[in-house]
């Protein structure tokens, strides 16, 4: 590459000025991509939490409802059920905030993927632990959080951290329902610039914030694959 | 009732617009088959490579990885449709969509490929070399056999939570199925193309998603308590 060309290829991906004028703007869309993440994980693994305890009473027809409820929004792209909830509702005069609507697409479509991690941990503690602790006079519900998951919480912990990767990453969907987050302001920016630094700028921001845990949950999902010979 | 039906479930419009969301339908298809061949043929390969310990090709690979592994699909594709022109590539919405969803299941698929490649104990190796087998053949015939069992539940799992991303192809106009439906939507001022559509992706995936529970089960250690 000739040195002008390269000087080129700066000034269009890695303009120091036009990133000084944005700045602002993709500041305030990393803040909201923060604050989305922080509202919708706990409120994700809380759900997927629920389904999961309520599987484990192994009653018949709750459980097939709820294996219903996984596969259906495990199946679901997320986008499609954030469509629907902030185009299709308004129709039957629900009209959510783009913020509530993204909200409620993450949890719905993760409360699946929460749902069978917790689940598929459950299942895989030894029956005669519950009963153990039923026969020590727990009753149901102590048995479950105080023996139980336990156990179950130290087998998934590889695949949680993977998936609340995942759902942070997802978040950026939220651009495509005018929600200002890091992506959309970027967008946003370039139209302003006519040039592509905020977009260069907006995927080093999400790599410099996602890195590190990519990284770990990449060691925690090895770890798990080598267990396994 | 009658707002429920006539808004979501209403014959006319969906009628009027089956032929178009059905089309968009076989380019939701033609994307994921793509993105999955892809991700998995590339993944295998890197994995392969990385067998082989060269050390340049190591650093480039584990690069390649983290920055496909890290970034959201949704910025992959913008990026490559709306700054790569700046750089005079100009991708289609259907190659942008198709190369950055590729491109992201291809790092996680070296991932687990690799690992399990590791995964196969050190004896297996030194035996089959022992009897003479060269490094691919003992790569080909014996370690990649066992590795390939370990890779496939996890495997299965990324590459439908990833094809699920042919949705984002929206974002750069690509005619996919979400895409002609929220424009059908638009036009008829009725958000019944959009449950067709959702029932589709749902006609796609279910299958897919049941059936990796099946997989999963099948290879897994079986549940505790049926043991």
């Amino acid at each position: 590459m000739t040195v002008e060309a390269l000087n080129l290829f700066l000034d269009n991906f890695a303009n120091w000025d036009s990133l000084v004028r944005v700045w602002p703007l993709l500041w305030q869309g990393l803040q909201l991509t923060v604050l989305l993440s922080v509202v919708t994980v706990p409120i994700a693994v809380a759900a997927g939490l629920l389904i999961a305890v309520a599987y484990s009473f192994h009653h018949k027809w709750i459980n097939l409802a709820l294996l219903v409820w996984i596969d259906l929004f495990r199946s679901f792209p997320v986008l499609v059920l954030l469509i629907l909830i902030f185009y299709g509702l308004p129709f039957l005069g629900l009209k959510l905030p783009s913020f509530a609507a993204c909200v409620l697409a993450l949890v719905l479509n993760h409360s699946g993927y929460y749902g069978e991690i917790f689940r598929a941990g459950i299942e895989a503690v030894p029956f005669g632990q519950r009963e153990a602790a039923l026969a020590l006079g727990l009753r149901p519900l102590q048995a479950i959080f105080l023996v139980i998951l336990p156990q179950a919480l130290s087998r998934v912990v590889a695949p949680l951290a993977s998936n609340s990767l995942e759902l942070v990453k997802t978040t950026s969907i939220a651009s495509l329902v005018a929600l200002p987050e890091l992506l959309r302001s970027a967008r946003v920016a370039q139209e302003q610039t006519y040039n592509p630094t905020p977009l260069t700028a907006a995927a080093i921001l999400f790599f410099v914030l996602l890195f590190p845990f990519a990284r770990w949950v990449a060691r925690l999902e090895r770890d798990m694959i080598m267990r396994q010979r | 009732m009658t707002p429920l039906v006539d808004n979501f479930f209403n014959a006319q419009i969906l009628a009027q617009y089956w032929p178009s969301i059905l089309g968009g339908f076989g380019v939701t298809v033609e994307v994921a088959l793509l993105t999955i061949l892809m991700g998995i043929g590339i993944g295998l390969v890197l994995a392969i490579v990385r067998a082989m310990r060269w050390r340049a090709a190591d650093i480039a690979i584990v690069v390649f990885v983290d920055v496909f592994r890290t970034l959201p699909q949704l910025v992959i594709i913008v990026f490559l449709y709306f700054a790569l022109p700046y750089a005079d590539i100009q991708l289609s919405p259907f190659a942008a969509t198709t190369l950055a969803l590729g491109a992201v299941l291809a790092a996680f698929a070296t991932e687990i490929f690799w690992a399990a490649i590791q995964a196969v104990p050190q004896g297996q190796w030194d035996a089959a070399r022992s009897l003479g087998l060269g490094f691919f053949q003992v790569l080909f015939l014996v370690v990649l056999p066992q590795a390939v069992r370990i890779a496939v539940p996890l495997l299965a799992n990324r590459a439908i939570a990833i094809t699920k991303g042919t949705a984002l192809g929206t974002a750069v106009s690509l005619p996919e199925l979400l895409g002609r439906a929220q424009s059908a939507m638009a036009i008829a001022a009725n958000p019944s193309p959009l449950t067709l559509a959702a029932a589709l992706y749902l006609v796609f995936f279910v299958p897919l998603v049941v059936a990796s529970r099946w997989l999963e089960r099948s290879a897994g250690p079986a549940p505790a308590h049926r043991r």
